[in-house]
This record gives structure tokens, sequence and C-alpha cells, in this order.
């Protein structure tokens, strides 16, 4: 049952062919066992879990249910959720039980979904790798001694893993789809403003957007469905009509204009990588697309002006955890200052503090102008890039992350490399264009590679036809690690 | 040598909204601790400020009255430090542009009116308080107070004595209480001053180096800080010594400045813009509707009372402290000539000032209604009240007696001013008081008034006394 995708779950709990409560069951008992071992779940709660689960189960018999009322889902341990710990991957956190709902669980919980969960995450949501939490890494369910990529690594090998259906992400460079990638699911960034940021523990807060995470394009639409719609406690929320965003899955792709930023396909792309997207390409050529030759040509500014945008307004954003009101609190002190320096010393890891300092720096006095004012224009004129691009295309194609699943530890001594991963994926976030990842082969050692579609402002039921109509014609996404399904 | 004194003000006025610029949470004033902190105020992970539409009206309509652009977009900031009582580690003001930038507000000095520019006005959050005391060597942190809107109006050093900033101060104070921004309760801090003082040689024209005395809560201290703070630097620089920029302190104890930090340790705020909340736009259409609610300014109030009564521009000041008060002398005074208005104007300004002082009421609170003053000053007017009489009758009225006229009545108050009755009256005192008349005419200026007291007496003070005083003359002259 559990490597049922969320639409089928969904038929089968509204046909009665089973019960909520026997959905969370069988998940709870899946991530008590192979979840541990993957490292998956910061916290699980049965007790919670069931219960919602029964709600749900009385809500579909009193005739009230919806199209996901009952189906299981995991949150990324970025997102408050009342009377759970949500810790951010951060021992900072890591005694902090949320009083209140984001925006995103509050939707899902009305949905009547089931919470199975909270899922590991890099501190903080900094990092590519999911080795960065304080809870320790999580294992890649295709190959254990490989990274799932991060920072929403948890959620994506819980997906892959089949120890949840669906589970919600955020994406600040490309959180969303390097691990989705990585892990051979499908994620999506959704346009900046779409989905509420409120609960949900900033990181950047210019560039933090939460998207879905599932095995199919069409569940991904599905759970899209719930968590967008604008909120009025999220100033940046867009103010737009509910839409369906599945409405348009069936639509041919004929006529289709794909195009590839030549930048995406240069130095240090891998040969296997290529290889997978090239076809992926030639699919969709088959399936009645052209293909146009883009540029990008400020897309090697992305990672530099992202390193210093996201670091600033993360030092800014990480200043309220301070030890006064809540989260961890240095034991011994001699006075506020030693509480602080204590405090923040003992509560973040050593990724979290190099993007402080890299923030704190860039925003002091006398270099504001250098990094931060420079890198905001800059990053107008990646965004110009994108507008350019699309005057000659309708979504444009390239991979996810330059590389498949690396090894533990491979890269966790070199930050800059470690920060390439993310090469394709950042330029999105600084642009607030809607991305997505969705799987489209292997690399010779049976590693799944992504290829990433990232569309116009809004245009995400458009990118799910286009990654739908893909899915009907293979059968990557369906694809299962061994030993799990 | 002769020193000239520069002086600007920063002025930090709490906006009077029901709830905090950027969550929910009531702003009351005297709450337990943190009963009205919600999760936007103590900062809980995730949360999301959301700006409170009422606290930019205020500040529009505060932008109007004083003249000044409104900026739109303006653009909030992030200022960062560390304090315990400021939750999120940062404090969200507005920086590079305010909403508010530019305009002037009038002083009166003595007779003489004066321009004070102002720099800009932005909005901005407050924090919340540390209690060091009662918590046995640890703070007590309570964030009542965090959140609360406020406006910061920034002058320009246009000020050049203490008399001149505490002139400056209350005429802003006066005016955010006319536009309804802001409640100008100073004890709780609703209105308090930052005063950056500075002197050099008269004719100068650098500026010395300042020092910032902050959190005046009071126009006393305002006026005590500066003068300390002048006497001090220039006390320093006759002995040789140069000022350092520095911020200082007054204790209102020894009233004295103390220093509690120098240039050298000022924070780096790191400001920049906060991307939680989008550039603030004003359109045209809320600029038209915060214009239309305005009242009409002191300053204008000011110029008609000065116009329609010839008051003078100190009195016409006196009674524009106040909207309530300027209201309560146009009611006095509707439809009254210049003599009744000026009337009214003195009365207002004298004796029920003096009366609301005494009980410690505001104008609104007065216990003689505007048309019954003016029943008394129409009473005065027209002879039927003396002075000592009219004085009497007021007092009656404070006290719930009624109007004049049922006082009057009452008590038999009628002021004579039948000449034939007056002249039979001094010619009895006249004729009884022989030797004090001899002492007039042997030129002892003094018998005159003795004999006025004489046929006051014996009118039992309802003579008219300057029709006494008139037919006394005549009378001791032929």
């Amino acid at each position: 049952m559990s490597n049922a995708t969320l639409k089928e779950l969904s038929d089968r709990l509204a046909a009665g062919a089973c019960s909520s409560v026997e959905l969370a069951q069988d998940y709870t008992n899946k991530i008590n066992g192979l979840g541990k071992d993957l490292g998956c779940f910061i916290t699980v709660d049965a007790e919670r879990s069931l219960a919602q689960a029964k709600a749900a189960d009385a809500r579909r018999a009193a005739g009230n249910a919806g199209p996901l009322t009952g189906v299981p889902l995991a949150h990324k341990d970025i997102f408050c959720a009342d009377g759970w710990l949500t810790t951010c991957g951060s021992r900072m956190l890591s005694n902090f039980v949320s009083p209140y709902d984001a925006h995103v669980v509050g939707r899902c919980n009305a949905a009547g979904m089931v919470t199975l969960g909270k899922t590991n995450m890099d501190e903080f949501a900094m990092g590519s790798s999911n080795e960065t939490s304080f809870f320790g890494p999580v294992r890649n369910p295709w190959n254990r001694d490989t990274v799932p990529g991060g920072s929403s690594g948890g959620s994506a090998a819980a997906v892959a893993a089949r120890l949840a259906p669906a589970a919600t992400g955020t994406d600040t460079g490309g959180s969303i789809r390097q691990p989705a990638a990585l892990t051979g699911i499908c994620g999506l960034k959704p346009t900046y403003g779409l989905v509420s940021r409120y609960g949900m523990i900033a990181f950047a807060s210019s560039l933090d957007q939460a998207g879905p995470m599932a095995r199919s394009a069409e569940d991904l639409g599905l759970l899209l469905n719930v968590m967008a719609g604008h909120d009025p406690r999220d100033s940046t929320s867009l103010e737009r009509p509910a839409e369906d965003y599945n409405r348009n899955l069936a639509q041919p792709l004929k006529g289709l204009r794909v195009g590839l930023p030549r930048e995406f396909f240069a130095d240090g792309l891998s040969a296997d990588v290529r290889r997978a997207v090239d076809e992926a390409v030639a699919e969709y050529r088959k399936l009645g697309a052209t293909v146009v030759d883009v540029s990008l040509p400020n897309m090697g500014l992305s990672v530099p002006v992202y390193y210093v945008l996201a670091p600033a307004e993360a030092s800014s954003n990480l200043s309220r955890f301070d030890g006064v009101r809540y989260g961890h609190r240095a034991a011994e002190y001699t006075d506020l200052m030693d509480m602080y320096k204590r405090t923040r010393a003992e509560g973040f890891g050593a990724e979290v503090k190099r993007r402080i300092l890299i923030g704190t720096y860039v925003l002091s006095h006398g270099y504001y102008d250098a990094y931060y004012i420079r890198a905001q224009k800059l990053r107008r004129l990646i965004a110009r890039d994108f507008v350019e691009a699309f005057k000659q295309c309708d979504v444009i194609m390239g991979p996810t992350s330059p590389t498949t699943a690396f090894r533990l530890g491979e890269k966790s001594a070199d930050p800059v490399q470690m920060y390439l991963s993310d090469i394709y994926t950042i330029a999105v976030n600084l642009a607030g264009l809607p991305g997505m990842s969705i799987p489209c082969g292997f690399d010779g050692g049976g590693l799944p590679v992504g290829l990433q579609i990232i569309g116009n402002y809004f245009d995400e039921a458009r990118m799910l036809n286009v990654a739908h109509q893909y899915q009907l014609a293979t059968d990557w996404h369906r694809r299962a690690p061994q030993g799990v399904a | 040598m002769k020193w000239e004194v520069v002086i600007g003000l920063e002025t930090h006025a709490q906006l009077s909204t029901v709830s905090k610029i950027f969550s929910g949470a009531s702003t009351a004033f005297g709450a337990a601790p943190n009963t009205q902190a919600c999760g936007v105020d103590i900062a809980l992970p995730g949360v999301l400020p959301v700006l409170n539409t009422g606290a930019v009206e205020r500040a529009i309509r505060f932008g109007l009255a004083v003249g000044a652009k409104i900026n739109s977009p303006s653009i909030f900031a992030r200022k960062n430090y560390f304090y315990p009582d400021l939750p999120k580690g940062y404090q969200i003001s507005q920086f590079e542009r305010p909403i508010v930038e530019g305009g002037t507000i009038t002083i009166q000095v003595g007779e003489a009116e004066k321009t004070v520019r102002l720099t800009r006005a932005h909005l901005e959050e407050d924090a919340g308080k540390s209690l060091h005391e009662d918590f046995h060597g640890r703070s007590g942190i309570d964030l009542n107070r965090a959140g609360t809107p406020l406006l910061e109006i920034v002058s320009e050093p246009d000020m050049r004595s203490a008399e001149e900033a505490v002139a400056y101060a209350r005429a802003l104070h006066t005016l955010v209480r006319w536009i309804d921004v802001c409640d100008g309760n100073m004890q709780e801090g609703s209105f308090r001053c930052d005063a950056n003082v500075s002197v050099r040689p008269a004719g100068a024209k650098e500026l010395g180096t300042r020092r910032e005395i902050k959190n005046l809560n009071s126009f006393r201290f305002l006026q005590q800080a500066i003068e300390y703070e002048v006497r001090w630097q220039i006390g320093e620089i006759e002995d040789g010594r140069t000022i350092q920029q520095a911020t200082v302190l007054f204790d209102p104890d020894t009233g004295e400045t103390r220093m509690m930090r120098t240039k050298e340790d000022a924070h780096d705020y790191r400001y920049f813009p906060d991307p939680d909340l989008l550039p603030l736009e004003v359109t045209a259409e809320r600029m038209a509707a915060v214009r239309e609610a305005m009242p009409v300014l002191p300053q204008l109030r000011r110029e008609q009372f000065c116009a329609q009564y010839g008051l003078t521009s100190y009195d016409a000041g006196l009674l524009t402290a106040s909207r309530e008060l300027a209201d309560y002398f146009s009611t006095a005074a509707a439809g009254a000539d210049a003599k009744t208005g000026k009337l009214c104007a003195n009365w207002i300004s004298g004796a029920l000032s003096a009366r609301l002082n005494e009980e410690s009421l505001d104008i609104a609170q007065s216990r003689v209604t505007a048309g019954r003053l003016r029943g008394l000053v129409d009473r005065i007017a027209d002879g039927t009240l003396s002075g000592k009489m009219a004085r009497e009758v007021f007092d009656a009225m404070w006290a719930g007696e009624g109007d004049a006229d049922a006082i009057i009545a009452a008590k038999g108050l009628k002021q004579i001013s039948d000449s034939g009755k007056i002249e039979k009256i001094v010619d009895q005192v006249l004729a009884a008081n022989a030797q004090q008349v001899a002492d007039f005419r042997a030129g002892k200026e003094k018998a005159f008034n003795s004999l006025v007291g004489q046929v006051m007496k014996a009118s039992r003070g309802k003579a008219n006394p300057q029709q006494v005083n008139d037919i006394l003359r005549r009378r001791l002259a032929g």
C-alpha cells in the first residue's frame, strides 16, 4: 500500500478500500523501522497521527471529506506545528514545542491530512546534503553511503523510501529541487509569494518558499492546491484567485517551446547527468515540443550573489535565537553578553555560524554598498535574463544539480564545493520564479538524475502539465530504491 | 567669549492606535507584564510582521499637518542589535526612506515667532522594558510595550536656547494631540525627547561637537538638562578641553547629565530593508482622505483668533494649547465683538485656567460650560457686573448654582450704574468725610482712594467703580 501515490491513496480512501487509520498505522510502522535507519525524521508522534487519522475517518463518514482528507504526509521540521517539537534541525530549537501552526500546516490540517512526523533537514535549511543537521545526517535510500541532498533531505528521503506519500519542503536556493533530484522524486518550488511563509522558520526571507515534494507531478499539484493561497499574516503573500494547479494536466505538449540555457550545459556538469537530461529533452521532442537555445548571461553570478544576500538576511533572521525567551540557553554564564555568546556558540552549528558571520560582514558599515547593494543590483540583472529568455520559450529545462548524490562527508570540508551543488537552482530563487525537479534517469551507479523545469511567474499549472505528460510517457518516477517498495 | 547654543530634538510620539504596529496585540498602558505580547511581539520562530494601517494613517496626518513631503514608497528597515527587551534582535524602523520628509513647526518664544525645520518623521516599533528591580540579581523582561507604534520626529538643529527647545517640544506636543495621533501622556512615555546639544563661538559657521541627552519625559527636565549640558560644555571648552561626541543621561535628582556611551562604543546597526515588509505605497486617494479629515490646525486657529478678536499672539497661543481649549473659546466667543471676545479670552486664561489647575481638571471637565462663561462675560460687558462681582458669580457657577443671570438675581448682585443714585451716595460720603476732602485738596492723593472705598462700602459693593471714580473726581474738582 505504501507504494501508492497521493492520488491513488485519495481514490482508495474515497472508495472505502482502506481507512485513514490503517494508512497512518502502516506508514508509522515503516517510519519506526526503515525511517530510523535512514534518519529521515526528527520527531514522530504516532498517537497524534492516529488521532488525526481517526478524525479524518469520522469526517469522511460524515460526508465532509475533501480530496486529501485522511491522506498522510510529513512536514519538514522548519514548519511550526502546534504541540509538535519544531527544531529546524538545530540544537538551538531542540527543546522548542511550537504553540501554533504554520499556514502550510494549518492548511494541510484543514484539508484533513494526517501529519506523520517532522522530517530531518540541514540546520536552519543551510546546507545541500542534510549533513548540517544537529540530529545527524539523512541517508539516501538509493545508496546509504550517499547524501539525499538538502536542505529538505529528510522529506526527500522519506518520500523516496515510501515512508510518506508526500512531504512539505522549503526552497531558498534549491532545497526542494536538489534533494528531489538526488533521491529520484518530484519537488516544486512555487513562484515567490504563492505559499505563505507564516510559521515557516525564516532563513532568507526574500528567497524562502515552501512547496510540495511527492512522487508524481499530479501529486505535486494536489498538494500545492492545499498549500497555496493568500494569507494576510504574510505581507509578501500574493492576493490571487484560487486555482486548480492540475487543471491542465491532460493538455498535449505539441508546440511547447522548451528553452535550453547554454549556461546550464557548460563546465562542471557530470557526463551522466548531461546524458539523462539530453534524453529527457529528446523525449520532449517526441511529445511535440520544439527546443530553443536560450541564454542566461548573468547566471554565473547567481552563486556569489546568493551567498551575499541569503546570509545577510539570515544573520538578522537568526538574531531572535538569543536564549532569552525560548530554545537553548547555556547552562552557565557570568553576565548577559556571556549568556548570548555561550548560548549561540553552543546552539548553532558550524555552517550556520559561517553564514551569520558572512551576513554580518556584508551588512556592516563600509561594506554594505560593496556587497549587499551590489548583490541586489545583480539580482535584478539575473531576473531580467529570465524575462528575456521567456520571450523565446514557454519553459526552461536543464539539470537540477550538476551531479548525482555524493558520498556522505565528501563535500563537508569544502563549503564552496557544497555551494556549487546548487548552481542551477539558485538563480530561480533570486528571480522569484517557479522551478521543479522530476526524475529523468540514473547515472552509471544507479543513482537518480533530476530534470529541472523552470516556468514563468505563476505558470505552475503549465509546468505540472509539462511534467505530467513526460511521466505518462516514461516511468522514471515509478522506480523505487531496492528494498523499500 | 560669547557662545551660541545649537539644539536639535528627536521626539518619539507613541501613535494612538488600539493595536501594535506589526501585530494585533493591545497597546493599552499598565497591564500585567507580558499579558499584551503575542507571538509576533515575542518573536516566536516563523512569525511575520503585518503593518497596522492606522499607524500609517497617523503618520500621514502628521506629515500633512507640518507641510512635509509624504514619501511613496517609504521603506521599512531592520536596525540590528542584541538586547533582551528587543525580541527579534532587530527593531523594525525606517532608515533611508522615511514616510515623512521635511516640514516645519512654528514656535513662539515670548511674542516672537520662529520656524523650526523638520528633517523627517519615520515609523518604527518600540522595544519592551527591562526591569532590574525586585528580581534578586536577575532582570525581568516585560514585552507589553514591544511593538508599540512610534513616530520618531527629527528636527533640524534650529533651536538656539533651552527656551526655544521647550517651545518646540510644546508646540509639537500640542500638534500631535491636536490631530489625534498621540495622546501626549508624558508620564506614561507616550511623548519623549532626545536633545542633541552643542555650543560654538558666536558667529562661527561650523557646528560644535554634539552630545545627545536621551529620554527626557517632561518639559521641565528638557529645560534643566539642556541648561546644565550647555553650562557643562562651555565650561569644558573654556577649560581647554574638547567635547567628545557622546550619548548622556539626565539625572533629575542631581540636575546633571552623565555619560552613557561615547561614539567609540556606538553600535553598527547594519540597517537593511526588511524583506518581510513590502515598500509602503501611499496613494493619492489615501492622502486626500487624510487631508479631508484634518482639523483646522493650531497655527490657523491662532491667526483667526487674533484677526477676529484682536487678541495678542501670546493670548491666542494660550488658547490654542489644545484643540479642546480652542473649541471652548470659540464656543464662548461665538458671535461676540472684539471687546467681549477679549473678555472671554481673559476669563479662560485667567480664572478658569486657575480653577482647572487647582483641581487638576482639563478643559473638557470644566464645571462651567463655554455657554455659561459667555453669559457671565456678557453681564460684565453690559456693565451689570463689576470685576469683583463677576468673580463671585464665577465662583457660584463653578459651585453649580446655575447660570450667571440666575446667580445675579439670587444674590442681588446687580451693579448700580445709575448716575443719579451714585451721585447721591457720593454726596453723602463727601458730607460725612470733610477731613479727607480737605486732605485731598491739599494734595494727598491717598485720600481719594479712601473716599472711593467709602462710596463702594456705602453701596455695598454694587456701585460701578468706574462711575464712582468719575463722579468723585468731578465733585472734588468742583
